[in-house]
């Protein structure tokens, strides 16, 4: 469920959507624009919210569908509170990485396609090089680095991070 | 000929005639060119590389996005474009989902054609990718991704021509599917059914739904009595599928062999069609004696009404309430067999024969069921039918002529009219000059109007007949013409819509084609049968009459007509989605606030409503007791703006309004001042 503070942002947020869309003229020429700002106010492109601006700018919702998935920084999931990278890199490969990926995908019953948990608190992402190769296997958390990380390490940290949010 | 105005075709002088790409040029010259992603009444997209040739001086280009340049020398087969092609094909194979033999496309599929005419033996390509889920929730259409080649031709089609755009091209690279959005089912967002995509596609990645199992079944289960109906436009086509010249014999044909199929008795739509005519005229004469004078709409069009319901939900008011030929043929006839045959309305079976895919999610408007149970239970394509005839084993060339059955199968030319563009139209008119004037028309040609080529319009004024109308197909066009009619720019009193254009007789369930002229090949067929038939007008025809006494309370428009043969609208969505949750509280028992920012209430100030409500919440303090959520159409359009709080709808809201719902709900209304 969600919290009063939440409810705050996502009053805002609508009021935002509205903003952007009359920010860029509601021009259909200006739609990569407005996906990218509406990206940065929701962290993610909402369906409805897609819909809603699509309706707006008079263009079909499937063009607009089209164009948030050809671009790769746009998604369409929700990502969670707690973004955690791996890196895969060729160095943290090595060191690995791929079992951390596992231990994280197990204690969060998340898998190759549900890359979030459902209660919204943790987002697993691969990244190809943090460029911090020294530290390998290195994992960000939201923005934290946490270098030379165990998968029994790992398993700690998600444990202090989901101890932090009970 | 001066020399400048030919160009050379694997060495053959062809004249050039203004054509718009080499690709045109090259098929007069009556070459076999293979194309995938060329349609001349959709944009040039150049997609499918099949097209290529090889241009003297210049090297290979695609010849259908090439202007043809005179002097130029093409070849169009060198062993090198030929192996281009098959290399092309192979590609496609690889991922391709090849299950041929159950394709519901076999028959009529341009890659298997081409991958034989290229002599394609083996695939040495790969798969690349996962194989796609096929989306089957659609009454009308199937969708197997996993079949389909990335010509766009579907895509181009559905938004250039009916302006929907319900499908479009998603990811990228490897990943590249075409799809409704955030991958849905055709079913859950704003596509009409038309099923032109399906027409257009040159594989079996968007096919009409069968419904031959289940006909098959009805037909072996002994307590139902299972009747047919067939709309105008199939039998202006089905011998297509029999290497018969379009004629108007095959109706005969027909009915014999739906006789053989097991079907008790077998009607004519275009008897539903001359009481349309009947009703609809009518409708139209009462709106004006109220003093309406606004357009009205014709409604037989499934498609059409779709997509008003969607788009245009404050034109809802302004479509006939006829119901369709096919509802009023069902509703009518079940009623009667329900007393002759002694059964209840649930066990007879009514299976449509329609040009037409939309008249599969048709039947299943709710509007169009009685006690709970369809006016149509099962709708078969032309396409449907004639594989019917063949898995029954008839030698349909053969078969003797029977007739239809009464009192549903007799119909007037101008019922049968129908079929194709104008035919609705001119039927009303005529009806109309013959009530009001006595006498017959003296014409009824549309014509194009010079501002506006998107549709044709006939002003008919004679004594008391004056009617401007307006004929327009493709959605597109009625688009454009729905704007200028707002705009004030035209102003007609009946508009005739019809989403395929051409009319019926290019609906999608019609047999596969890819020859240009057969709309009019089909147009010319139908108009054939019509001048057959020995009785012209529909209130000539006697079972017209009889059925007015016996069941419609003897005149157009009465209390029985309007409960058995007209119907209602209602206002949708146009994706299936959820709303937007702005505001949601652990309270336990908040109050939810839904308010609409669907199209037509967010032109009405639903945007306003909204933010004033947030602003309320915030001043008040009312978070933790309300859910405030945004919804995308409560499909209320024309009541809009409509807002619903707790359980109370309610209908052109005001923020004043729905803040007093709210503090009543909320139990505050004492301490208001
Ligand atoms: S059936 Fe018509 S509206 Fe639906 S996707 Fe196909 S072309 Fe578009
Ligand atoms: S579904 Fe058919 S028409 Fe559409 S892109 Fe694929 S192959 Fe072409
Ligand atoms: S027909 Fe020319 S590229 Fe497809
Ligand atoms: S837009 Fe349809 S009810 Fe609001």
């Amino acid at each position: 469920m969600a919290t009063p503070t939440m409810t705050a942002e996502k009053l805002h947020n609508f009021s935002k959507v509205c903003e952007i869309l009359d920010r860029f003229d509601r021009l259909p020429s200006k739609i990569i624009p407005i996906l990218q700002a509406v990206q940065e106010e929701y962290r993610y492109l909402p369906e409805e919210i897609l819909t809603f601006v699509a309706t707006s700018l008079g263009i079909s919702p499937a063009r607009v569908f089209g164009i948030a998935t050809f671009y790769s920084h746009f998604s369409l999931e929700p990502k969670g509170k707690y973004i955690i990278k791996v890196c895969d890199g060729t160095a943290c490969h090595v060191k690995g990485s791929s079992g951390l990926i596992e231990t994280i995908q197990r204690e969060l019953k998340l898998s190759e396609k549900e890359h979030t948990t459902p209660d919204l608190l943790f987002t697993l992402e691969t990244v190809s090089c943090l460029g911090a190769c020294g530290l390998a296997p290195a994992v960000v958390i939201n923005d934290k680095v946490y270098g030379q990380v165990s998968n029994k390490q790992m398993s700690e940290l998600i444990a202090e991070y989901k101890a932090m949010e009970a | 000929m001066n020399k400048a105005e030919t160009i050379t075709i694997n060495g053959k002088v062809v004249p050039l005639e203004g054509e718009k790409n080499l690709l045109s040029v090259i098929r007069k010259a009556g070459v076999e060119m293979p194309t995938f992603c060329y349609h001349s009444e959709l944009s040039v997209y150049g997609a499918c590389r099949l097209c290529i040739v090889d241009i003297e001086g210049r090297g290979i280009d695609t010849s259908c996005s090439t202007p043809p340049r005179a002097g130029m020398s093409i070849k169009t087969h060198t062993p090198k474009l030929r192996k281009m092609r098959k290399t092309l094909i192979e590609l496609l194979l690889a991922n391709h989902d090849t299950s041929c033999t159950s394709c519901d496309k076999s028959s009529a599929c341009k890659l298997k054609d081409l991958a034989a005419d290229l002599g394609v033996k083996e695939i040495p390509f790969k798969k690349t990718r996962e194989p796609r889920k096929p989306d089957l929730l659609s009454p009308s259409l199937l969708r197997y991704p996993d079949k389909c080649v990335l010509c766009g031709d579907c895509v181009r089609y559905c938004n250039e021509i009916q302006g929907v755009g319900a499908i479009d091209f998603a990811y990228r690279g490897e990943d590249v599917v075409v799809t409704p959005a955030f991958n849905k089912s055709l079913a859950q967002v704003d596509c009409i059914n038309c099923g032109q995509c399906a027409a257009v596609c040159p594989t079996g990645a968007i096919v009409p739904r069968s419904e031959i199992d289940d006909v098959w079944s009805a037909l072996a289960d002994e307590s139902k009595t299972v009747v047919a109906q067939i709309a105008p436009a199939v039998r202006a086509a089905l011998g297509e599928m029999f290497n018969m010249p379009a004629s108007s014999v095959t109706l005969g044909k027909i009915m014999a062999a739906l006789k053989y199929i097991g079907f008790k008795e077998v009607y004519d739509t275009s008897f539903g069609a001359d009481l349309t005519v009947m009703e609809e005229t009518n409708e139209y004469l009462e709106r004006r004696r109220a003093g309406d004078n606004k357009t009205m709409f014709t409604s037989c069009c499934p498609g059409w009404v779709k997509y008003a319901e969607q788009f245009h939900p404050d034109l809802i008011p302004q479509l006939s309430s006829c119901m369709s030929p096919q509802g009023m043929v069902g509703s009518l006839s079940k009623k009667l067999l329900s007393q002759t045959e002694g059964k209840s309305e649930k066990d007879i079976v009514m299976v449509s024969i329609m040009p037409c895919t939309a008249k599969k999610f048709e039947k299943d408007r709710e509007e169009l069921s009685r006690d709970g149970s369809p006016l149509v239970d099962y709708v078969l394509t032309t396409q449907e039918l004639g594989k019917m005839i063949k898995e029954a084993g008839i030698v349909f060339e053969d078969i003797a002529p029977a007739a239809a059955d009464l009192p549903f199968g007799l119909y007037s030319e101008a019922g049968l009219g129908f079929g194709a563009t104008a035919g609705v139209s001119e039927a009303v008119a005529r009806y109309a000059s013959r009530a009001l004037n006595n006498q017959e028309l003296s014409s009824y040609e549309p014509v194009t109007n010079e501002d506006f080529p998107f549709w044709k319009e006939a002003i008919i004024d004679e004594d008391n007949v004056k009617i401007r109308i307006a004929v327009v197909a493709g959605l597109g066009n009625t688009e454009k013409l729905i704007e200028k009619i707002n705009a004030r720019e035209v102003s007609y009193d009946l508009v005739e819509v019809m989403a395929c254009p051409d009319g019926c007789v290019a609906g999608a369930g019609q047999p596969v084609s890819y020859d240009h002229g057969i709309a009019d090949k089909r147009k010319t067929a139908l108009k054939n049968a019509g001048k057959i038939t020995p009785i012209h007008c529909p209130e000539d025809n006697p079972y017209i009459q009889r059925i007015y006494e016996k069941m419609l309370g003897s005149k157009p428009g009465s209390h029985e007509a309007h409960e058995l043969v007209h119907t209602k609208y209602q206002s949708r969505k146009r994706i299936d989605n959820d709303s937007m949750e702005l505001a949601v509280t652990d309270h336990e028992a908040p109050v939810e606030i839904n308010v609409c920012v669907g199209t037509s209430c967010f032109l009405r100030g639903s945007q306003d409503i909204l933010s004033g409500m947030t602003a309320k919440i915030d001043q008040e303090g009312w978070k933790d007791r309300i859910n405030l959520k945004a919804t995308f159409c409560s499909e209320n359009c024309s009541h809009g703006p409509t807002v619903t709080v707790g359980e109370k709808k309610m209908h052109k809201t005001s923020l004043d309004s729905v803040v007093a719902e709210v503090e009543e709900q909320l139990g505050l209304v004492t301490s208001r001042k």
